[in-house]
């Protein structure tokens, strides 16, 4: 098993969700986040005073699922997330060692 | 007949009072949103409790001794209650100018709309010093400054009493209509030696002459607040006109509540632009200062100019309160919600307008007048605040100032996440 941990742009979020139905993933966790990578962080003014923004905000989507669904996730949130501008975010991939459904107590792939 | 149409003026300019009384203790609510919207989320429950707790000590001070002190009444408000209708209607009868002349109103309306006064100069202090001062020692110092402090230099002006016997302000031609200087700038002048003993928020200012932004949590509350100050100040310079019952009367109320708007929209765009210019953004908090600003202005003689004056001198006092923030912040006075700002820079201006449409009053005279108020308080709370300082010191610790103001003071979150019972 595997858990895909893909960091996006916020308002990418719907697009990526569809997208990934599509492709029969059941679930998903969404966290709002903030971050920089290579997109530079902007200066405010408040009250006349300058300060940088550099932590911009993202959503961090995590997905369990089995290996065999690996590379059709990574295709449909590449393309679904994807604008071509600096900042789309990144995709990570971690072995996924145990899942357990908390209902029915099932484990292994019949959890994911 | 007569004495009917006396108890409909009686009637009328008594409800006027308590309406308008009751429109300013909704600035109370006003000060709390816009404090509250402007401070980092880790010190808004201390802030809106230090809103809410002055508004009751005020209340109940100026009835224990600052309403006696300020004019002359009893301790403890005895005899308010008492009314002896026929005495009042032979007061009536013999007014010099008859349905025109002074209006005569219920004793208990007049310390409930003066009260209102007391609690909004004292809640002006609250902003300057967020974020870093202990909560009783300012309710301490509430007590003084509304019970004593405040009281006395009201006693000075509306109460027209001579200074410590040495001059009478009245006499030298002071007026300020609403209390720009009485209300507005005798706050400021408390909360600026407040601000010089507590000094600045821990990373306000850098080694190297910086300023750092620390920027306000709620924008929302911050807009709602200034609304409900704008609207409330029509009951705080409209009540001021003192009298509804006669036609000259009503109009001269109508002509107030429309210069106080008309101030406070000057004051909004001329802050707008302003910061514009000087900043390249819009900057919204100082939008609301402005508009602020503009009715600190006009409160000291918002009933003769004209619309279009009312709205330049708004806009001046916008213009000003955006120069005063940033002039403060150079000289590391740290303001958080710019109060010193708006009501004592703006509201020396406002005294300073009034010659200009009132010729029944002079420069010399409001300056001696704002003089008067602004070294009284100033000394006076420099003293209080003193005192308070080397008792129990008036500035929380490092690390509570770290944590937030919230957790130390008040022991309750603003926005409570991941509470667990035990």
């Amino acid at each position: 098993m595997k858990l895909v941990t893909a960091i996006i742009k916020p308002f990418k979020l719907d697009d990526v969700r569809e997208a990934l139905s599509e492709i029969g993933v059941q679930g998903v966790t969404v966290t709002e986040v903030k971050g920089f990578g290579r997109q530079k962080g902007h200066t405010e003014l408040y009250r006349g005073a300058e300060y940088v923004v550099d932590f911009l905000p993202k959503v961090k989507v995590e997905i369990a699922i089995g290996d065999n669904l690996l590379d059709q996730v990574i295709e449909a949130i590449t393309k679904a997330a994807n604008t071509g501008k600096i900042g789309d975010g990144k995709i990570f991939v971690t072995e996924l060692e145990q899942a357990i459904r908390i209902r029915t107590g099932e484990t292994g792939e019949e959890a994911v | 007949m007569e004495s009917n149409i006396f108890h409909l003026q009686y009637a009328i300019d008594t409800f006027y009072f308590v309406i308008c009384g009751a429109l300013v203790m909704w600035m109370a609510a006003g000060f709390a949103m816009l404090e509250s919207g402007l401070v980092r989320a880790k010190n808004t429950t201390e802030i809106l409790t230090k809103n809410v707790a002055l508004f009751a000590i005020a209340c109940t001070m100026y009835m224990v001794c600052g309403y006696a002190i300020m004019y002359d009444g009893s301790l403890f408000l005895s005899g308010i209650a008492d009314v002896d209708v026929d005495g009042v209607l032979g007061e009536f009868a013999g007014r010099e100018d008859g349905f025109e002349g002074g209006s005569i109103y219920s004793g208990a309306s007049d310390f409930f709309f003066q009260v209102v006064f007391v609690a909004t100069a004292m809640s002006i202090v609250s902003g300057a010093v967020a974020e870093r001062m202990k909560l009783w020692a300012f309710l301490a110092f509430a007590v003084v400054m509304t019970g004593v402090i405040y009281p006395m230099e009201g006693s000075w002006t509306w109460g027209g009493k001579d200074v410590f016997g040495l001059y009478n302000l009245g006499d030298l031609g002071f007026s300020d209509f609403a209390g720009s200087g009485i209300v507005h700038m005798a706050g400021a002048a408390a909360a600026l030696a407040g601000v010089l003993l507590l000094g600045a928020r821990k990373g306000k200012y850098g080694p190297n002459g910086e300023i750092r932004a620390i920027p306000g949590a709620n924008m929302p509350l911050a807009a709602l607040g200034t609304l409900i100050l704008w609207m409330g100040w029509f009951g705080f310079n409209g009540g001021s006109v003192l009298k509804l019952g006669d036609i000259a009367s009503a109009n001269s109320v109508a002509m107030v509540f429309l210069n106080t708007n008309a101030a406070a929209a000057g004051g909004a765009i001329g802050a707008l632009i302003l910061a514009r210019l000087m900043f390249g953004k819009a900057d919204l908090t100082m939008l609301l200062n402005g508009a602020i600003a503009g009715l600190v202005v006009i409160t000291a003689e918002p009933s003769t100019p004209s619309a279009l004056t009312a709205t330049i001198w708004g806009a001046l006092g916008g213009i000003l309160v955006v120069l005063s923030i940033v002039t403060l912040d150079k000289l590391r006075i740290d303001d958080p919600v710019g109060a010193i700002s708006a009501h004592g820079v703006c509201g020396l201006l406002g005294l300073l307008l009034v010659p200009v449409t009132n010729s029944e009053v002079t420069f010399s005279g409001q300056l001696i007048g704002a003089l008067t108020i602004f070294v009284w308080v100033f000394v006076a709370s420099l003293i209080v605040w003193g005192i308070l300082k080397a008792v129990m010191g008036i500035r929380v610790s490092e690390e509570e100032e770290y944590e937030g103001v919230d957790l130390s003071e008040c022991g309750l979150e603003a926005y409570p996440e991941f509470v667990s019972t035990k």
